[in-house]
Order: structure tokens, then C-alpha cells, then sequence
């Protein structure tokens, strides 16, 4: 079920060396980021079960080893139009609050070390559901990599929840 | 902290808790020695421990103390103060008792010389010769018994509650009652009104929480049976000794991880069963039955008796009756009840704030109670029992009752509905409101109770560990507030269905039966203008289709109208979830659901099936709530009857039909007399010797027209009412059937018209309440003649008393389709106290196995009372033989049938009914 597994904590000090790693994943043909500390694991979603009533941003719940994961369709949650068919679909599997999310993307690029100060902010023409959520932006060779932040995925929409 | 500092601090808390309850008890029989002995050693032993551990400030406490009950043994008297005192002292050493957990073993510095000399100066003045006959010594200071004595002068005519215990005690153990028979004869011989019935009854509940049933003198004294209470307490001390303490995370953690070892345990068997000839079968099977076992025992290490949670009750119930000024009496019956800790933990408080509550609103004080004839001490009753998966919880008081109009006027107040709602409401719907978040109707708010932060938090918590909780009051009589809560919170047995493709998980708890329908089956959907009904066993049941619930999209290809219904009650609101398939059932593990889902209210949790796969648990409250307050409940399905104009049965509601016939005011009859709503095209009435017919069923039906202004059509269809009865039918054509209601029956303007038993206010409209009886003999003039009973059975009264809810459940119908209205007890008791709050029956037939009071009890109670001394009875046993039916004869059963034989007992009913109209007419 798990096709790469990433040990958390590892770089997640590499901050002040001005160093971050990201593990990079594709959402509609955009490239993002995700600290690789906040990363989990990776793995591919299996029989998945609807809840109904849910935000329409959740997928549904799974079981990953013995585990009851909540997960996310990132395409919906950054108003991207949805994916035809299933095949090849990932997860990054996060914990947050104490709670298992799995980000359910297109698929797992590279992992990146970058620079810190080569962050910008958001450009401000940036569509307000994808600013929300994005931490800043890389820009890379040839493409530009946006950061997702996991908190500001999660929370706002716990917070909706909550509301 | 050391050890033996640790060790003492657990010892003493235990230990004072049970001084507490003890010296309660003792307060209230202050001549059993029994108790004062235990309270004082108790006492003593927290003293020389004391000493031992070098602990003075506890050690004077406790020696003032022991010094003042020490008097108390040598026969002083004991007052209210004075318990009191020891009381405060009590609460004193608690106080520094946790001081010292939080200081490590350090005594508080502090005086507690205004506590000492107060309990010396006691001691001082009980130390004078005061050593009066205790007997009447006790009656004085510290209220009276109450399962041994009224507090009144009997009434004229009323059987001494000796005379009757005696009467009840001979009875039980001579088989030949005969020659004791004059002897009760005399005994009721004065009576002109007869037994109250509701007294002895009550009396009969107090005195059953006391006795010991191997005691057959059963005269045995309160002293007596504190004796053996204290006996079996310090049997359950020797078997303490075996104990051990855990911590209880340990337990916790044991918990989790039996509940994972079944989770791993399901999955196993799911991947051997897809494998037939596996080597692992074996194995995996003595597996399963181990974890089977190990999840018993562990579950066992976690049961505690809901008694723990009562403790503190008796000293709660004391003092504020104190401070309030009321006596009050707390009854706890089952408190060996046994369930989840966690579960008790939660329970604890509201159960706390139920029973102030009971105390502070419920209670009338003294002189209001004596106003209405009641005794001065006020009774509250807690009990406990188990029922199927749940544990039930009582919580009754013989106060005041819910002020219906003071709820109706916050309701409105805090804006929670309007008046035209509560019109519609049931006043059970409105006693409901307590538990909306802010109410209190407590006139002023006093420190006990009555801030409005009380029942909607018990509500909250009850609801939040799966239990329901549900109120009953009658104005005068008091107020019941039940419990409904699982025995453990861990492991749930639920049903998978499916709905839409996709598998739902529905906890057992809330699931009464499951129904298949189909369209041509028994059972199919029907509908009342698009709100599709169930007709299950003479009652509607509203439906809705769980896919409908979830706004899961309905797959168009699959047909509405068939598949299974699961019947789920919570509360007492019953209603049938329409699913595509049922599975089977499967014990799951609750698990929390993402706070992502949390806000979710249709369920209430998830868990990973045995397959692998994560599901979805329903919430059967959410599900009740989404249903809203539209499904009315359901309570006893009694018929229009002269009770109910009367206001006895003012809280039974029973499904009405309304229509209308010939004028725009609706009209109504009950829905259980109904047997068919049809509609028949105009062309397929007939007219014959100058009556409507259509055919039916292979017979000609005649059509009856309630007035001359119906409308007859001249195209399309015309409903009806049809009425069956044995074979024959009758259509009572209206102009349009508008909806079914339930509502209470409660006929406020009589009719001469005949066909009109008179007008009601229903859904806050004037109703006329059709007579059916009178339209039955305008189809077969025969109609009644026939049977051989008059029109007048149709409304006999039955009263049915049975212990058992399959047989209630089995009969009930049965006699209320043989024409009787039917009004079921469940115990003797109940009955007595219907029979007692004037309610009058024209035939009784009661089970003769029950607990408490059997059968022959109660008949031979009925007989001795004038004013049943004609009532027919009827014994329903399992047993018929020879010798017992003779027993029942002389118990003065008129008819002896056995359980099974349904149809000897209508032939018994018929039999006697009819006989006895011969007589009447």
C-alpha cells in the first residue's frame, strides 16, 4: 500500500541552516510543496468510504493499518475541475492535531532542498482559495512550487466545521 | 508520601463515604444497634490510626466524635443536631484528609476547637439520663418508618397495612387460603370505600426494597433487616480481602488493547473465511474464543455496582431536606446493578443533579403535601435494572408533578415555539422542553437547583454516551425521569445495512425488529400525501429512507417500495429507517470520527469491519432528532373512552383519523378501529334494496353515509373508511381523508346526535368524534346481536396485567381486536394504583406469575373490596394444573386459561362479558 515512506523529523531542523526539504507533489499540473517534516507517509488510498453530509472537500475514511484516516481530495479543496477515472491516485498521509489526514494528489514528485530565503510571498493576484492555503512560493527552474501548508488546509476547514 | 500514608487516605475516604450513608440510615432508625456498632467502629478505627500515624488534629476530631456516639450506644437520644454535628465533623476530616493527599503526608495547620467543644458539649448534655422507651423515642426525633407505619389514623374502612401484610404473608405459604378467608373477609368486612389501592401499593414496593424473601415472617423489623443488610455487607468485607487495587489506567489500557485484539481478531476470520480448507482454521477459532473471553473478563474488571454512584446520595437527599425544609425519603432499589465504570463516572453527576432536582421542584414542602392529601414525607426513588444491552435508571418522586402551563409560558418566553405549536404538542412534547439548553421553571432560583443550567446538561451527558432519557409527570402525583444507558461504551453490537451502496453501521440498542417489505407482501409502504407509512401490527409507523437522511443520491432504477425497515426506537419515538439490505450484526469498537466529521449529527462514530473496511456508525439520536418532533410518540394506543374526557388517561394518546364527511369541520375516528382506507371507483358501486354495495373481497360490503350531505361523486373514485370485523366489512364513505394525528382524546363537548360521541380539539381545531358503534349496526342490523354481546363491548374496559412484554405485546392486541379497549400493567402494583386512582374496569384478566405481587395476591386483594367483589377475573398462567386452577378459584378468578391458548381465552372473555350484559340488562 505504501509506495515510499518517509522517516518524519529528519530534516525538520533544517531550518535555520537556511536549508528546507520539501517533498513535491502534483495537484492539476501544479507543482507543490510540503515540508518534509509534516509528511508522514505516502501511500496509495484503497477502498475508500463515503461520508455522507461530509464537506465535499472530504473523500471519505480509509484504513490505513489498523489506523481510520480522514481523507482529502485536493482538487476539490483548491477548486481544480476533478480527475477523470481513479487510476494512480496518491495520498500524503499527515498528522495533524493528533488526528490522521491523508491529501489525496495526482502524484509524488521529488524531494527538494531549497534554500529558505529563496521564498516569496504569495503574488497577490493569487486565486483566494489557493492563497489561503499556500505558505509562499519557490520558484524553480522552469516551474514554480507553491508551499502548502498543512495547518491552513486542515484547520480552516475544522474550523468550518466548528462553526 | 509513604506507602502506609497512601494506604490510610484510600481506607479512610472509603470508609467515610460509608459513614455517611450509615449515619443517614442510622438517623432514621436510631435503635438499630447494628448500624451505630458499625458507624462506630469505623469511626474508632479512623482514630487509632490516627494516633498511629501521628496525625493530631484528626485524631481530636475523630475522638469527639467517637466520645459523642459512644453516648449514643449507651442509649442517648439521637437527634437531628446531633447527626448533624457528626456529620460536619465528618465533612471536617475530609477536608484535611485531602489537605494532606495534597501536601504529601503534611497535617494542615488549623483549630478545630469550635467543632470539638460543640460535639463535647452534645456529649455533656447527652450524658443526662435521657433514657426514654426508645420506641416512641424514635418516632419523635427522627421521622417515622414508613414501610411499617402510616402517618395517619387509618380511615374509616381501610384495611390495616397489617392486617393486609398478614393476609399476603398466610397466603404465600398455605396453599389452602379457606380457613383464612373469613378472617380477611372481616378485616375489609367495614368497608364502605374500599381499599386505596394506589397506598397499599406503594406501601407493598417500600416494604418488597426491605424484606428478605426467605424471610417468611416477613413481620420482621426494620432493626432485623438492617441486621442482615449488615450481615451481608460484612460478608462482602471478607471477600474485599481477596482484592487487590489496580490503577485504574491500567485497566484503561487493558481495555484498548482487548478492543484492538478483537478488531485484529474479525479481520482474521474475514480473510479465513474467504479461504475454505485453511490450516489456520483451527487455530484462529481457539483464538477467536480466547480474545472471546479475555474481552468478558476484561470488560468484567471494569463493572462496578451503580451503588457507588449512589453513595452520596443519602447524605445529599439529608441535608437539603434540612435546608429545604421537607422530609424526604430515598429509595434506592438495585444497586447491585452492575456497569461500566466509565460509564458510572459519567452517569455520577446527572444523576446527582436529578435527584436535587427531584428534591428542591419536585417535593412539596410539608403543609402542601398534608393540603392534598398526601403523607408529609415526600418519596424519592431511585432504581436501577437491566434491560437487554442497557441499564435502565428510575428516577421517581411522589411531589408535585411538571406545571404544565409554567413550561408552556417559558417555552414561549424564551422563544423556543409558539403558542400554535404547542398547540399541536402532546404535553409529553412539552415536559420534553426541560432539557432545552436555559430552561428552569423554578418560580426563584434558589442554591439547590433552578439556575436553568441543570437538565439540558444532564441531557448533553447522558446523550454524549449513547443513553436517552425521557420524563413522565402527572399533575399531583409526581414525576419519572427514566435513563436509558448502554452497559459499556467500548464494544457495540450493531447491524450493517446498506443503503445506496454504501454499508451503515446501526448500534443493536436502538433496533426493536426488521421488516421486509415488498409490494405484494403483507407489509408494504404506504403513503399519506407523499409521507410514506408503515402499517405494522394495527399502528402507523412514519418512514424515512436512510438514504434520504444522508442526501445520498437515490439511484433511480431501484424501486421505493421495496426493501427492509429497521424499526429503531429511542426514546419513545418509534420509527422505520428504509434501507436496500441488511448484513448481519457485528461488534465493533467505536471509534472517534475526524473533528472534521464531528459536526455530523448522523453519526456518531466509526470503526474498521472485519473485512478491512472503515464504516460509518449511525447516531440513532441524531437520526430521531433529524426526524424531528413531527413523529409524535407513540405512547399507549388507547381508545376514545369516557376516561379520557375525564382526564384520568389525559397522557395516553391514540392515532386519530381525520376526514372529512358533508361539512368543512374535520371529523375523527380512531385509527385502530379502521381496518382499510380504500377508494372505489364510482362505477363500481352498486345499488341493491336501496343501499350502496360494492364488491369486496368476494362479498358485498354496504356503504354507510355518516350524514346526507356527503357528497356521493359522480365520477372518479370515492374513499372510505372500511370497518371489518369477523368476516363482515363496512364502508363508511367521507369526502376526503385528510391526515392521521396522535393526539390525546380528550372530548370536552358531549352530543345528543347519534353517530357522535362528541367534539375534541385536535391539531387546535373543533373535531367531531364519530361514533362508529353506531354506524356498524346501519351495515348488518346484526351486527352486535351476532356476537352476542352489545354495542356497549366495544367500549367494555379491560384491564390486563402481565409482567412480561412479549405477552403484553402477544395478548394486548388480541383482546383489543376481540373488541375491547385494552389498558396493560405490567406488574400488580401498577394496577393497584390505576384501580386505586379510580379508574373502573368491566373485566380484569392478570398473569398469575409475577414478582412482588402474583396473580392469586391480587385477585384475593380485589375480592376483599366491595367495589370489585363483581369485577370478572380472569387468570392467565403457564401452569394449568389441577391443583392451581383450584388455587385461582379460591383466589376468586371466575376463569382460569392457559397463556397460550389465545382462542379460550376470547371464548372466556365472550363468555363472561356476555353473561354478564344478560344480568346488566
Amino acid at each position: 500500500m505504501t509506495a515510499t515512506s518517509h522517516t518524519p523529523g529528519a530534516a525538520a531542523n533544517d531550518s535555520h541552516s537556511g536549508q528546507i526539504q520539501y517533498v513535491t507533489v502534483f495537484i492539476g499540473g501544479q507543482l507543490f510543496g510540503l515540508p518534509i517534516h509534516k509528511v508522514h507517509d505516502v501511500f496509495v488510498p484503497e477502498s475508500m468510504t463515503r461520508v455522507p453530509l461530509s464537506a465535499p472537500e472530504v473523500a471519505g475514511v480509509l484504513n490505513l493499518r489498523g489506523r481510520i484516516v480522514t481523507a482529502i481530495n485536493m482538487r476539490r479543496r483548491l477548486g481544480l475541475p476533478q480527475r477523470e477515472g481513479n487510476h494512480g491516485i496518491m495520498a500524503v498521509g499527515i498528522e495533524y492535531r493528533g488526528e490522521s489526514y491523508g491529501l489525496i494528489i495526482d502524484e509524488v514528485g521529488e524531494v527538494l532542498n531549497l534554500d529558505a530565503a529563496g521564498r516569496e510571498t504569495n503574488p497577490a493576484n493569487l486565486d483566494p482559495r489557493w492563497a489561503e492555503i499556500s505558505g509562499g512560493v519557490h520558484r524553480l527552474s522552469g516551474q514554480l512550487m507553491v508551499i502548502l501548508d498543512v495547518e491552513r488546509v486542515l484547520g480552516r476547514m475544522q474550523g468550518d466545521m466548528a462553526a | 508520601m509513604d506507602d502506609l500514608l497512601r494506604e490510610f487516605l484510600t481506607e479512610t475516604n472509603e470508609s467515610l463515604d460509608t459513614v455517611d450513608v450509615e449515619l443517614v440510615k442510622f438517623e432514621q432508625e436510631p435503635n438499630n444497634a447494628r448500624i451505630l456498632d458499625n458507624i462506630f467502629r469505623l469511626v474508632h478505627t479512623i482514630k487509632g490510626t490516627c494516633g498511629f500515624l501521628g496525625l493530631p488534629r484528626l485524631e481530636a476530631l475523630a475522638h469527639a466524635a467517637e466520645t459523642l456516639m459512644g453516648k449514643f450506644r449507651e442509649g442517648a437520644a439521637v437527634t437531628e443536631e446531633a447527626v448533624s454535628l457528626v456529620l460536619q465533623t465528618i465533612d471536617r476530616i475530609k477536608g484535611i484528609l485531602a489537605e494532606l493527599e495534597a501536601n504529601e503526608g503534611e497535617e494542615p495547620k488549623g483549630e478545630d476547637r469550635d467543632l470539638i467543644s460543640l460535639l463535647e458539649a452534645m456529649s455533656m448534655a447527652e450524658a443526662a439520663p435521657r433514657k426514654e422507651p426508645p420506641k416512641k423515642d424514635k418516632k419523635e426525633t427522627a421521622g417515622t418508618l414508613v414501610a411499617q407505619v402510616l402517618e395517619r389514623e387509618l380511615r374509616p374502612g381501610e384495611v390495616s397495612l397489617d392486617e393486609l401484610e398478614r393476609a399476603f404473608r398466610e397466603t404465600e405459604v398455605e396453599v389452602d387460603i379457606a380457613a383464612d378467608e373469613p378472617a380477611a373477609e372481616e378485616a375489609a368486612a367495614p368497608a364502605p370505600v374500599g381499599i386505596d389501592f394506589a397506598r397499599v401499593a406503594a406501601e407493598i414496593e417500600a416494604r418488597m426494597k426491605q424484606a428478605n424473601p426467605d424471610d417468611k415472617q416477613g413481620k420482621a423489623k426494620s432493626a432485623e433487616d438492617g441486621e442482615a443488610e449488615a450481615e451481608a455487607k460484612s460478608e462482602k468485607g471478607s471477600v474485599s480481602s481477596q482484592s487487590i487495587r489496580v490503577n485504574v489506567e491500567t485497566l484503561e489500557h487493558l481495555m484498548t488493547m482487548v478492543s484492538e485484539l478483537v478488531l485484529t481478531r474479525n479481520q482474521l476470520l474475514e480473510i479465513v473465511r474467504r479461504h475454505e480448507d485453511s490450516e489456520f482454521k483451527v487455530p484462529l477459532q481457539r483464538l477467536s474464543n480466547v480474545t472471546a473471553e479475555l474481552q468478558e473478563g476484561v470488560m468484567k474488571t471494569r463493572m462496578q455496582p451503580i451503588g457507588n454512584a449512589w453513595q452520596k446520595l443519602p447524605r445529599i437527599v439529608r441535608d437539603l431536606a434540612q435546608e429545604l425544609n421537607k422530609q424526604i425519603e430515598l429509595e434506592m432499589v438495585g444497586a447491585e446493578t452492575e456497569l461500566d465504570r466509565q460509564v458510572l463516572e459519567l452517569i455520577k453527576d446527572p444523576l446527582t443533579h436529578m435527584v436535587r432536582n427531584s428534591a428542591d421542584h419536585g417535593l412539596e414542602r410539608p403543609e402542601d403535601r398534608r393540603k392534598s392529601g398526601k403523607t408529609e414525607k415526600g418519596t424519592i426513588r431511585l432504581a436501577a435494572y437491566h434491560e437487554g444491552g442497557h441499564i435502565i435508571i428510575e428516577i421517581a418522586d411522589d411531589g408535585r408533578g411538571l406545571n404544565l402551563d409554567r413550561i408552556k409560558q417559558k417555552i414561549v418566553e424564551n422563544g423556543l415555539a409558539g403558542e400554535a405549536e404547542l398547540e399541536k404538542m402532546s404535553e409529553n412534547q412539552i415536559y420534553k422542553y426541560i432539557f432545552a439548553p436555559g430552561f428552569s421553571t423554578a418560580a426563584k432560583v434558589t442554591s439547590v437547583s433552578g439556575r436553568g443550567v441543570g437538565m439540558d446538561v444532564v441531557r448533553t451527558n447522558i446523550e454524549t454516551i449513547g443513553g436517552t432519557v425521557d420524563l413522565k409527570s402527572t399533575q399531583g402525583k409526581g414525576t419519572t425521569f427514566t435513563i436509558k444507558i448502554p452497559l459499556t461504551l467500548a464494544i457495540v453490537s450493531t447491524l450493517i445495512v446498506e443503503s445506496c451502496g454504501d454499508r451503515f453501521a446501526i448500534p443493536q440498542l436502538s433496533v426493536v425488529e426488521l421488516v421486509r417489505v415488498q409490494n405484494n407482501s403483507e407489509h408494504r409502504i404506504e403513503r399519506i400525501k407523499d409521507t410514506p407509512v408503515l402499517r405494522l401490527r394495527n399502528k402507523l409507523l412514519p418512514l424515512v429512507p436512510l438514504a434520504g437522511l444522508l442526501k445520498v443520491d437515490m439511484s433511480a432504477e431501484k424501486s421505493e417500495d421495496e426493501g427492509f425497515i429497521v424499526v429503531m426506537q429511542v426514546g419513545n419515538v418509534t420509527f422505520g429507517l428504509v434501507v436496500d439490505g441488511v448484513f448481519h450484526t457485528e461488534e465493533i469498537v467505536v471509534k472517534p470520527m475526524s473533528k472534521m466529521l464531528r459536526h455530523i449529527t448522523m453519526f456518531s462514530g466509526n470503526t474498521i469491519l472485519g473485512d478491512g473496511s472503515v464504516i460509518m456508525i449511525v447516531d440513532p439520536n441524531g437520526v430521531a432528532s433529524a426526524i424531528g418532533t413531527a413523529v409524535a410518540s407513540d405512547a399507549l394506543d388507547n381508545h376514545a373512552d369516557a376516561d379520557a374526557a375525564r382526564g384520568i388517561d389525559n397522557d395516553a394518546k391514540i392515532s386519530m383519523l381525520l376526514f372529512r364527511a358533508g361539512s368543512p369541520e374535520p371529523k375523527a375516528v380512531p385509527l385502530s378501529l379502521v381496518t382499510r382506507l380504500e377508494e372505489f371507483e364510482i362505477e363500481k358501486i352498486e345499488h341493491s334494496n336501496g343501499r350502496d354495495l360494492v364488491q369486496y373481497r368476494g362479498s358485498l360490503m354496504p356503504l354507510v353515509y355518516p350524514n346526507y350531505d356527503v357528497r356521493r361523486r359522480e365520477e372518479g373514485t370515492q374513499p372510505m373508511l372500511v370497518f371489518s370485523d369477523a368476516g363482515r366489512s363496512m364502508g363508511l364513505v367521507v369526502d376526503e381523508i385528510v391526515d392521521i394525528v396522535e393526539e390525546s382524546l380528550d372530548i370536552q363537548v358531549g352530543s345528543d346526535v347519534p353517530g357522535v360521541l362528541g367534539s375534541a380539539v385536535i391539531k387546535g381545531k373543533a373535531t367531531e368524534i364519530l361514533d362508529i358503534g353506531h354506524y356498524l349496526p346501519l351495515a348488518f342490523e346484526d351486527w352486535f346481536k351476532r356476537k352476542e354481546i352489545s354495542s356497549a363491548a366495544l367500549t367494555r374496559k379491560l384491564l390486563f396485567i402481565d409482567d412480561s412484554a412479549f405477552f403484553r405485546n402477544m395478548l394486548g392486541p388480541v383482546m383489543k381486536a376481540a373488541g375491547f379497549d385494552v389498558t396493560i400493567c405490567s406488574s400488580a402494583t401498577e394496577a393497584m394504583r390505576l384501580l386505586g386512582e379510580g379508574a373502573a374496569f368491566d373485566v380484569i384478566v392478570s398473569d398469575i406469575e409475577m414478582p412482588v405481587v402474583n396473580g392469586f395476591e391480587f385477585a384475593e386483594m380485589l375480592r376483599r373490596d366491595a367495589r370489585f367483589r363483581q369485577t370478572p377475573i380472569i387468570a392467565l398462567s403457564a401452569l394449568c394444573t389441577p391443583a392451581s386452577i383450584e388455587r385461582g378459584r379460591q383466589s376468586g378468578f371466575d376463569e382460569y386459561v392457559a397463556k397460550f391458548d389465545r382462542p379460550g381465552l376470547i371464548a372466556a372473555l365472550k363468555e363472561i362479558t356476555s353473561a354478564d350484559y344478560g344480568i346488566a340488562a
